[in-house]
């Protein structure tokens, strides 16, 4: 019996980009509320998941061509540098830096390098619950 | 002006605690699957969305704090909550459950469920 999910298709493309929109805002509303890169990371991950609860795992991963090993190594290797970076400057190891920049569009902006960090974070709880789930799914 | 604010806080939590007590009370009180995802599906939204709205107005008019969250939060719930409201009741016809003795016609039979998949 073929199953008809209509229902549960449009509702999944509407409701996806809201989760995608909102992760992104609590991976960037991180350093002063609560939120960051685990949290954006773990809700990225969840929007993915119910495009494949929805589609299935093969449309699924020909629309987010993503190695998702990759990423949970670039992610690594961006916290990695992030932290060691500071020691070129002659500071202790993991140390940060910020300053105030004039950005087109946003005006003065502080740009913090813990967010770069936070990138890395997010990236690797992306990879990490991805993978997971992935391997679990496939699984015949 | 305080006390218009305040009554409208007023009455749209208190409108969604009580639709919420009537979700409750309609789970613990209907019959079947079925009877129980309406009741779940549909006054559980209502009760969240009132009492989201009356938290946004109190935030926005009272603290001087306009909050977006909680909008995206009332469009995410109003989108979501019935369809898996849907999802539940689709997911119990397949797997067989039986509908209450009450019930007078089943469009359904036949089309979906376990009679349609031991007819194929």
């Amino acid at each position: 019996m073929r199953t008809n999910d209509v229902m549960l298709q449009t509702a999944t493309k509407v409701v996806t980009f809201i989760i995608l929109m909102f992760a992104v805002h609590i991976f960037f509303a991180g350093h002063y509320t609560p939120g960051g890169g685990f949290v954006g990371g773990l809700l990225t991950a969840s929007a993915i998941v119910l495009l494949m609860l929805a589609f299935d795992i093969e449309t699924v991963k020909k629309i987010i061509p993503f190695n998702y090993v990759m990423m949970t190594a670039i992610g690594l290797l961006l916290a990695l540098a992030t932290a060691g970076a500071s020691i070129f400057f002659n500071v202790p190891f993991f140390t940060h830096a910020y300053d105030y920049f004039h950005l087109p569009l946003f005006g003065k902006t502080s740009l913090h390098s813990a967010a770069l960090f936070d990138l890395g974070v997010y990236l690797v709880v992306v990879g990490v619950t991805m993978t997971i789930i992935q391997t679990i799914g496939e699984d015949e | 002006m305080t006390t218009i604010i305040n009554f409208f806080i007023i009455v749209l939590i208190c409108t969604g605690v009580i639709f919420s007590a009537v979700t409750a009370l309609g789970l613990v009180r209907l019959p079947d699957v079925y009877t129980r995802t309406h009741a779940a599906s549909k006054s559980a939204t209502l009760g969240v969305l009132c009492v989201l709205a009356g938290v946004f107005l109190h935030f926005w008019l009272k603290e001087n704090h306009f909050n977006p969250q909680l909008i995206i939060a009332i469009a995410f719930l109003f989108i979501t909550s019935p369809v898996s409201g849907h999802l539940i009741g689709r997911a119990s016809y397949v797997a067989g459950i039986k509908l209450a003795k009450e019930t007078v016609r089943d469009d359904l039979k036949g089309v979906i469920g376990p009679e349609a998949n031991k007819k194929k």
